[in-house]
């Protein structure tokens, strides 16, 4: 029996129907996005689309800083210059020097029959605007797979190193940077070649080396560098120094507290390394027994 | 509607007028804020606002889709602003015509607490993704978008107060 009248207006179905059928539209796509990860194709066209807004969101804070840099004072810019070309002679030294050990160690591989390293290419990228997620830390930079830039790829600018790009779209590219909770970073202490892993701390903007004993030859003032044995990174990138170490032998691990070299949350433009680090293959027998331990987290988005 | 005060009778609200709206409100969710949890979410802003005072145009569908492209400019789980909008529209349209009794100050509470559900859902559907707690102030957010309700009330409803135009041909 129907008992209520027919609905004078047509109106589509009720809101609560509506509400169950994209909340649970939403709660697939959740759940296909965070388990499969088979959604790029879509999230690549989708950012494509909303490219154009975020240039024109952009835009005016661009124009403010290029007016603020036409009206820069003179003495400012003689200042600033006298003391580039003062770095630049410093630079140019150690550049020198660099430039004969490298060959140097050219040789020596050679010498040792260990695999050619390859010059590492880099595509010089601007930074956007930091990514408007409070769950991670991220920028997100102009460049992105058309200029080669691939999910992977790490990021460094003039100190050290910045992050890794975990999404590549066709024309720009998120960056994970590395005081990100989830992004570790395989390291190598300067001072005595002891291998670690630094992670990100979040919200303080430092990091983290975890899982090292209390008795760990770490000391604060230590350099640490990517050690280059993951194939993501390559060797020898500043990344942190240690700032403080707490030994506590009523814990299983030492609290060792690092500051990034590179200005994670500074500076506007930065380096995007495009070649990857040529390691041979793990082996095959390895492969089968267990999957070996990854040092660098797969690009992974949370 | 306040009861209580005079109000204009507003001319009908064209579409171009919501469309641009919200293109205007995800160009400003783009844009780079220095300290992303405490700026205010436009797009939710001006969906609740427009769920309220247009249910029958904007609803549920047209919260999802920009929560999708919310998502994906921002790069983050696709499906979590889309979730919040349905959810944050659903309530706007169910609550629309209480809201539209109140005066101001008692709609940006109804307002704040819509803006802050909907942040909550963000919330749960992240540390449920594994995320970490990010600290209370992203409900910081909400409230600001919140005390920008007024705000919204006189851009957005403007081309509706316009003065009809004197018509010069008809008799009366």
């Amino acid at each position: 029996m129907e008992h209520t009248p027919p609905p004078f207006f047509k109106r589509g179905p009720a809101p609560v129907v509506r509400l169950a059928f994209f909340a649970s539209l939403s709660i697939a796509l959740l759940l296909v996005d965070a388990r499969f990860r088979t959604l790029d194709e879509l999230r690549s066209v989708l950012a494509t689309a909303a490219y154009p807004l975020q240039r024109i969101a952009t835009a005016p804070v661009e124009l403010a800083e290029r007016a603020a840099g036409f009206f820069a004072s003179q003495t400012a810019l003689r200042s600033e210059n006298a003391a580039l070309k003062a770095r630049l002679l410093q630079e140019a030294q150690t550049a020198q020097r660099y430039e004969a050990a490298a060959a140097d160690a050219v040789r020596l591989q050679r010498l040792a029959g260990a695999a050619e390293r390859l010059r590492v290419r880099s595509t010089p990228a601007e930074i956007l605007y930091t990514g408007r997620d409070p769950f991670a830390r991220t920028i997100i930079i102009d460049k992105g797979t058309q200029q080669g830039v691939r999910a992977g790829s790490p990021v460094v600018d003039d100190v050290g190193v910045i992050g890794q790009v975990t999404h590549a779209y066709p024309l720009v590219s998120e960056v994970t940077l590395v005081t990100d909770k989830d992004e570790a970073v395989p390291v190598q202490v300067v001072r005595n070649g002891l291998r670690a892993i630094a992670f990100g701390a979040g919200d303080s903007g430092m990091m983290d080396l975890r899982f090292m004993p209390p008795n760990v030859e770490i000391q604060a003032g230590d350099q640490l560098v990517t050690s280059g044995i993951d194939g993501t990174y390559p060797p020898g990138l500043p990344v942190a120094t240690v700032v403080s170490v707490e030994r506590d032998a009523t814990r299983s691990f030492a609290r060792i507290a690092c500051r990034p070299a590179a200005g994670v949350d500074r500076g506007r433009y930065v380096l995007v390394l495009t070649d990857e680090a040529k390691l041979p293959p793990y082996p095959a027998k390895e492969r089968e027994r267990a999957r070996p331990p990854r040092p660098a987290r797969e690009p992974h988005r949370k | 509607m306040t009861p209580d005060k005079p109000q204009h009778i507003l001319r009908p609200v064209r579409v171009r007028t919501i469309v641009a709206s919200f293109a205007l409100a995800l160009v400003a969710d783009f844009l780079p804020w220095p300290n992303v949890s405490l700026a205010p979410d436009f797009v939710a802003l001006v969906l609740a606002f427009w769920c309220v005072h247009q249910p029958r145009l904007v609803g549920l569908g047209v919260g999802w889709v920009l929560g999708l492209l919310n998502d994906a400019g921002n790069g983050v789980l696709l499906g979590q602003h889309a979730l919040a909008y349905a959810l944050l529209a659903f309530g706007a349209i169910t609550l629309s015509r209480r809201i539209r009794w109140f005066s101001a100050p008692g709609q940006m509470l109804h307002v704040a607490l819509l803006l802050a559900a909907a942040q909550a859902v963000e919330v749960a559907v992240r540390l449920a993704a594994g995320a970490e707690f990010p600290g209370w102030q992203v409900f910081v957010g909400p409230l600001v978008a919140a005390l920008l309700w007024p705000v919204a009330d006189l851009a957005l409803l403007a081309p509706q107060r316009r003065p009809a135009e004197a018509d010069e041909a008809r008799a009366l």
